[in-house]
């Protein structure tokens, strides 16, 4: 019945292939769809899956210990290669300094983001935006450069700490070993610092997203039932806009993960996993390697996000 | 879906694989043509100028004038994109240093030139013209470009004479102004560096029998490592980028480092208190060769190039604008540019015997059969800046 009247709703076909075409489409609605997502799914399938289990293939090949040719058998000997001690040290340096400088961002980001979510109203809650979002427009590499003059031993900071007799506080965190060195922008704190404040306004906004969407009434409400501003924190505000941090941590984990740049230019030469991987394929042309390096962030990010979704933090993005 | 895709990445690896089988070297060219139009030039940054970067520094705009021949130019930044960019395909020249030219000739990436029809040839220099890292068995595969040594730069206050030996960087010592050295130096951050460790062990410990600092068997290697190591602990960044070394000796209160004659050139002339020398260790080193594509598409521009490029104003203001020395003695000299002899004594022209000339270490070496190649001091060089 109810084909019978749509039917009677159609015109009669149009002549002219053009046309015909149009009608034809409008007729199988599922074939329209399946053409306007056709591009997208095969760029998707092409260009990022397909990259990406090209490079799953090439780590598992080897290279010739002696003559440094690549050899095209399935092994797992370059994933043997990870767990060698200077290739280890790599990853656990990449995966503690992006811990840390998540930890830090999280710490930093939740009172900004509390302030602009409670109580930046109108202009100031522009300037809040702009105040976060400016550093985003600069070029990345203005900025780290910037910061290694700032942190540089005749550089901004170093003359701070002079002017207020203070150098020896700088000298006594430079002295602690491991992260110290001989300049803050030759050591393990001078890298933490650049990232920290690169991957900060990745953390501050879905931070302050989440904030804005717990109500006030629930921390007064807190507070009525005689929890100090304290509990009130830990046990309403905090797990409510933990989903915010999480997702905030997402972003500054895998930034810090990934990049090259930074311990390039302020640090202490010791390379991170994106500087093995653009070594280890660029100079040495051992793509295996290189596309093993490339797979340990994407296991460790795949644990992360798998986590992070038990958290609720894609409701926050 | 899953098999359809992978079938799909599996034959195009093989389509990859199967265009990088190493070409058959085209036949040397016996006589010159008219010019096609365009020649594309592969080069290292600031090789190849036309005014644009500073109106002083030109020598392309007269060539096109002159043969009609509009030049494009490709930068890379290491040996190994240019590599990459040769074997791409669609260029006809490359400046090659000579940890990649030998790759390309052995690859067939590059022709053979026919000297006779580069009629400036003769004013190469005679201690380039036969150069192991663009001859092989006799036969050129390019014309003599730029070369230059990696030099000792020292910050003069710190060394009120020169230092004598790499020693400054390469063990901890007191320095003139009661300083320790520690924290105070640099080294290159590329693996091709083990050379230079290799090289001072060469003359500090002649028991190990090193003949060329490519060229290292395991003691040889395992020793050039401790030394290396040794460097760690007085090294607190590696140079990567000339800029960033420059701002180190600026900002960072460094006093000595490897380096190269340009970053010398610009501290001076920005009033830092440096200097350079080659100690009497000897130095590394860089020669650069202009290499022809083996599929070139435009062969007559780009031979009509190589003549220029021995023939004109470049060998002279190349050399005075990247801090390097001629390939072409005469040009130091004779007024075509802008270079006079103290300048390219100054760039390291009398100082050739004492340079030890970058080359790619591979496991079947001249000197002693078997050797440790380069992919090794890769991983290795990482470890060492790792601190293992």
């Amino acid at each position: 019945m109810s084909d019978l009247s749509s039917n009677a709703a159609i015109f009669a076909p149009r002549s002219g292939p053009l046309a015909r075409t149009v009608d034809w489409i409008i007729r199988h609605p599922r074939m329209f769809t399946f053409l306007m997502v056709l591009p997208i799914t095969l760029w998707l399938g092409i260009v990022y899956i397909g990259a990406l289990i090209a490079l799953l293939i090439q780590s598992f090949f080897s290279i010739d210990e002696f003559s440094g040719i690549i050899v095209h058998e399935v092994t797992l000997k370059t994933y043997g290669e990870l767990l060698r001690p200077y290739n280890l040290d790599i990853i656990l340096r990449t995966v503690g300094m992006a811990a840390a400088v998540t930890v830090a961002a999280a710490i930093v980001a939740f009172p900004i983001a509390y302030f602009a979510a409670r109580y930046a109203k109108g202009k100031w809650k522009a300037l809040f935006y702009i105040g976060v979002m400016l550093p985003l427009w600069s070029s990345y590499l203005v900025k780290v450069y910037a910061w290694k003059l700032v942190l540089a031993k005749e550089g901004i900071l170093n003359w701070v700490f002079a002017k207020l007799h203070l150098t020896w506080l700088l000298d006594g965190v430079l002295s602690i070993p491991v992260i110290g060195g001989n300049s803050l922008s030759v050591s393990y704190i001078g890298t933490f610092l650049v990232f920290l404040y690169i991957w900060l306004p990745y953390m501050i906004i879905p931070v302050q997203a989440s904030l804005e969407r717990v109500s006030k009434d629930l921390t007064e409400a807190a507070a009525d039932l005689g929890a100090t501003p304290k509990q009130s924190f830990r046990m309403v505000l905090f797990p409510l806009a933990l989903p915010g941090v999480v997702a905030g941590s997402i972003f500054t984990f895998s930034l810090t993960l990934g990049d090259y740049i930074v311990p390039q230019i302020v640090g202490n030469s010791r390379l991170f996993i994106g500087q093995a991987v653009y070594t280890q394929q660029g100079t040495a042309g051992n793509i295996p390697l290189a596309a093993a390096f490339t797979v340990v962030p994407i296991v460790i990010m795949g644990i992360y996000l798998w986590g992070a979704r038990k958290m609720g933090a894609f409701d926050a993005l | 879906m899953m098999t359809q895709i992978f079938k799909a990445c599996v034959s195009g690896l093989a389509l990859t694989a199967a265009t990088a089988v190493p070409l058959q070297a085209a036949d040397m060219m016996t006589e010159l043509g008219t010019g096609e139009g365009a020649v594309s030039i592969v080069a290292w940054p600031g090789y190849i100028e036309r005014g644009e970067t500073d109106p002083a520094f030109d020598w392309v705009t007269k060539f096109e004038e002159a043969t009609s021949c509009k030049v494009e130019i490709k930068t890379a930044n290491t040996s190994d994109e240019m590599v990459a960019l040769m074997n791409e395909g669609g260029f006809d020249l490359v400046t090659a240093s000579g940890d990649a030219s030998l790759r390309l000739i052995a690859g067939g990436r590059v022709q053979s030139i026919n000297t006779d029809l580069i009629p400036s040839w003769a004013r190469v220099d005679d201690r380039l013209k036969d150069a192991p890292w663009h001859t092989v068995k006799g036969t050129h595969y390019g014309t003599p470009f730029m070369w230059g040594p990696n030099v000792l730069m020292y910050n003069t206050e710190a060394f009120p004479e020169a230092p004598t030996s790499w020693s400054v960087v390469f063990e901890e010592m007191t320095l003139a102004d009661g300083e320790s050295n520690k924290g105070r130096v640099q080294a290159y951050d590329g693996p091709i560096y083990v050379a230079d460790a290799a090289m001072y062990l060469m003359a500090h410990q002649p028991e190990l029998g090193i003949t060329s600092p490519y060229e290292l068997n395991e003691d040889q290697y395992a020793a050039a490592l401790d030394l290396l190591r040794t460097q760690r602990t007085l090294v607190s960044r590696y140079w990567h980028d000339a800029f960033i070394q420059i701002d180190d000796f600026k900002n960072e209160g460094m006093v000595a480092s490897s380096s190269w004659p340009f970053m010398v050139n610009l501290l001076k002339a920005d009033g830092v208190a440096v200097a350079s020398v080659i100690p009497e260790e000897g130095a590394t080193g860089w020669a650069d060769t202009l290499m022809l594509h083996s599929e070139a598409a435009h062969p007559n521009c780009a031979y009509m190039f190589m003549e220029h490029s021995l023939n004109s104003n470049l060998q002279s203001d190349l050399s005075v604008w990247f801090g390097a020395v001629p390939s072409v003695p005469e040009a130091c000299a004779d007024g075509s540019g802008m270079q006079t002899a103290e300048g390219c004594s100054e760039n390291g022209l009398d100082d050739f015997d004492k340079i030890r000339f970058w080359q790619t270490p591979v496991s079947s070496c001249e000197s002693q059969g078997s050797c440790v190649p380069y992919y090794r001091w890769v991983s290795d060089y990482i470890g060492v800046i790792g601190g293992r």
